[in-house]
């Protein structure tokens, strides 16, 4: 504990190097334990190593560290033994005993308990050869592997606030902000404004007082880069908004986090009190005449506040309205003055910028969108989790190499990014490289970097009714063009997705998307209708099967299917009866079992419950033959037939 | 019922006290009233109103639009449901229906004299390990049919 205030750069210096010469326990054992890995069990198995490493007296020898997300979300909880790096995934108490006994006692790699792309696949013990990680380029996400997120000391050791110190100790705040311009760095919130002009701009505007935002509001259902960043590195955070108010010249900086992150606030807490007790925030920051105060801010759940006027107006404590833009908040933000607004992972990428210069920075990317990008790869690939890649992988890359591709038997069909701002575009777009300007070019967007994968399981047409349901729920009804016309687009997507839809209603669609997208005041209401836009752009023939033959061709939309019992496959268990909650299947053990389509709720319980697979859910249409003439064929709709 | 009362406005008065300066802390203030008393009781709302020196209607205006603040008092389980996208396209709602139906109870709405609610929120930000049920402050990850029905049991073992 570095409780002591440290108060010139040379005390800093020292208190660094003595961390960084204390002689370390042997073996440095890493246990993953963000908010998913806690979900996955993390704490359990920490007990479990806690009390083995006790049991074979390795105290002395062994350290065992709780970090932060080390990104394999999939392979959650994980460890990884230092220094040799050995990496084992899917962690469980059971399995503790005989890893403490090999690996850490005899030195011995256990190849059953390492990662196995599958059956015959070979497995991989060794962090650094993980076939996930070889397109990766983990600047941030690396550090996470050995950091304590609650030590001051670990971030230290780590070379943590070399940044500060190199600012404080000769750059001027022009100095500061030419470097982070010349580094090329850009708003990693979605909007991709140049860092360094924000900052210019801002320190540039009049007004008596500054200040300086976090935004930490990750309100994109898919997205949680932002939450790994904050639980697992929040010193990195809190040292760029230092240099971020040393070059803009403002005297205090807000740290907002969506409540729905308890973890991220309570590190977030600690950190700032830590930074504090140790004289690196307040008053003459290390003997300099720069001070420098940070303030947590807990929202209270509103998708709105991410917008940044709005985001100001809940730190003033109002109703998270937002405005009209311009003027902007480097001009006019907070309490009326020049406020600079930084998303989570942009001022984590500030100590980076400083501390190695910005060629060693802009070497990484594309001409246009430098360094790295954090995306939360989600939803139907192998292997979900946080990933960081270079700015210029192509989506194909991103999803094949990093994310392992489909699930097994499965074919990739759509991709979105930018949430429910950004669009869905078809799998030919995966050689299409991903930065700023190029994913405009299709119709999507960068976003805060949630990657969402879908396959031919997927509807896109639900998609889209599922991403309005979200933004018109969210919309906070100040404009009319969002208030209104989302609830219109989003009431013409469910009769679609009802079996209601007209022909008319899909020019209706298109017309009220782009007038919605043109008149809304803020982002929200400007991008609510890009997941429509671009659906229809490219899958428009899913949303003429909707209307005119009234199927769902992914199987998805409930009023469109039908389930039915195939006799050929049926073993007349009665499981699906006894799990119908509808009392919708009849029959009785020794003959096939029926589901009147009439009581049938199309809940999927019988689906799911199924040994043999035969339940089959297909189009209604042939369904509806099948009741209108009485006829069971047993096997209709097989061929549609879709897992849930 | 007079000495329930004196024992609310104490309790309002040590959370303001507590309190730093300025007009930007209702949103803080209302978080800590929800904190200790489950819920934002009218005389919390009143008290804000006054103590910040703004009407009534706007502390109202607040306090509803944001969804962390409820001004009921809530039930003995909560359970949340999450539909955020990587949920949703891992079946949350198929979760959310099956849920309802093992404990009888609508998702989104607050029965009286139930003891479980079934929220849905948009996204807790553990799209990996979709789907996910959160019950009592408790992640479960890659929920099941299986697993509901044993977080049900659970549940049921805790009444």
């Amino acid at each position: 504990m570095s409780q002591k205030k440290v108060r010139t750069v040379g005390e800093l210096q020292n208190l660094r190097l003595r961390l960084q010469a204390a002689p370390g326990r042997r073996r440095l054992v890493s246990l993953s334990a963000a908010s998913c890995g806690r979900a996955s069990g993390a704490l359990e198995v920490a007990r479990a190593l806690e009390a083995e490493i006790r049991k074979r007296g390795l105290e002395e020898t062994v350290e065992l560290r709780l970090t932060g997300c080390h990104g394999f979300c999939q392979l959650e909880p994980d460890l990884v033994i230092f220094p040799e790096k050995i990496f084992y995934p899917n962690l469980s108490p059971g399995m503790i005993p005989r890893l403490v006994e090999e690996t850490l006692v005899r030195g011995r790699l256990v190849p059953e308990l390492a990662f196995s792309p599958g059956p015959g696949q070979g497995f991989y013990p060794k962090l650094d050869e993980l076939p996930f990680l070889r397109k990766q380029v983990r600047w941030l996400l690396d550090r996470h592997l050995t950091l304590d997120p609650d030590s001051l000391d670990s971030y230290l050791e780590q070379g943590g606030f070399l940044a500060l110190e190199k600012v404080l100790s000769g750059l001027s705040p022009v100095e500061v902000i030419n470097t982070v311009l010349a580094s090329g760095l850009r708003g990693r919130g979605g909007a991709g404004f140049p860092t360094g002009l924000k900052w210019r701009l801002a320190r540039e505007a009049g007004g008596t007082e500054k200040y300086l935002i976090c935004n930490g509001d990750e309100g994109d259902p898919g997205a949680y880069m932002d939450r790994g960043l904050l639980e697992s590195n929040p010193f990195s955070v809190i040292e760029g908004m230092l240099i971020g108010g040393y070059a803009v010249g403002a005297g205090k900086g807000f740290i907002y986090i969506r409540q729905e992150y308890p973890l991220a606030i309570e590190r977030v807490e600690r950190a700032l009190e830590k930074t504090g007790a140790a004289g690196l925030m307040g008053k003459n920051i290390l003997g300099t005449d720069f001070s420098f105060e940070l303030e947590l801010v807990r929202g209270a759940g509103a998708f709105v506040s991410g917008e940044e006027t709005a985001l100001i107006a809940s730190i003033e404590g109002r109703r998270a309205f937002p405005r009209q833009r311009p003027p902007f908040p480097v001009v006019r933000g907070l309490w009326g003055q020049p406020t600079v607004i930084n998303n989570v992972e942009t001022w984590a990428n500030v100590p980076l910028v400083l501390q190695n210069g910005p060629a060693w920075f802009s070497r990484v990317g594309t001409p246009g969108s430098k360094g790295t990008k954090i995306f939360s790869l989600v939803g139907k690939v192998r292997y979900t989790g946080l990933v960081e890649v270079p700015f210029g992988l192509t989506l194909g890359e991103v999803i094949e190499e990093v994310g392992g591709g489909a699930e097994p038997g499965r074919k990739i069909k759509a991709v979105q990014t930018g949430g429910p701002s950004g669009g869905c575009v078809p799998e030919r777009y995966l050689d299409h490289p991903l930065d700023y300007e190029s994913l405009k070019d299709i119709g999507s967007m960068m976003g805060s970097g949630d990657m969402l994968v879908m396959d031919e399981e997927n509807c896109m047409v639900d998609i889209a009714r599922f991403h309005l349901e979200f933004t018109q729920d969210e919309s906070c009804g100040r404009c009319t063009p969002c208030r209104i016309g989302a609830k219109r687009l989003l009431e013409t997507l469910r009769k679609i997705t009802e079996g209601r839809g007209e022909e008319e209603d899909l020019e209706l669609l298109e017309e009220l998307a782009f007038d919605v997208r043109d008149a809304s005041l803020c982002g929200l209401g400007q991008s609510a209708p890009n997941p429509v836009i671009s659906t229809m752009r490219y899958f428009k023939d899913e949303y003429i099967a909707h209307v005119r033959d009234k199927t769902c061709p992914a199987g998805v939309c409930k009023a469109l299917l039908d389930y039915t019992v195939d006799e050929a496959q049926c073993s007349a268990c009665g499981l699906c009866a006894r799990v119908c909650a509808a009392g919708a299947i009849t029959g009785a053990r020794g003959q096939t079992y029926r589901i009147d389509p009439g009581k049938c709720t199309k809940c999927a319980a019988c689906y799911a419950k199924c040994p043999k697979k035969a339940i089959a859910r297909g189009a209604r249409k042939e369904a509806a033959i099948i009741g209108n003439t009485g006829i069971h064929t047993g096997s209709a709709g097989q061929e549609e037939r879709a897992a849930l | 019922m007079m000495k329930n009362e004196k024992n609310l406005n104490d309790r309002l008065e040590s959370l303001l006290a507590s309190l730093p300066a300025g007009r930007g802390y209702l949103i803080l203030f209302l978080h800590r009233v929800q904190q200790e008393f489950g819920y934002l009781p009218e005389e919390a709302l009143a008290r804000a109103a006054e103590y910040f020196a703004i009407s009534p209607a706007e502390v109202y205006g607040v306090a509803t639009f944001y969804s962390a603040f409820q001004m009921k008092p809530g039930c003995r389980h909560e359970l949340v449901v999450c539909h955020g996208t990587a949920c949703h396209v891992r079946g949350a709602e198929a979760v959310s229906a099956e849920l309802s139906r093992l404990l009888g109870v609508e998702p989104g709405k607050e029965e009286p004299g139930k003891e479980v609610a079934i929220h849905q929120v948009n996204c807790l930000g553990c799209c990996a390990l979709a789907p996910v049920v959160v019950v009592d402050g408790e992640y479960h990850g890659r929920v099941t049919r299986n697993s509901l029905e044993k977080i049900v049991e659970k549940l049921a073992g805790k009444k």
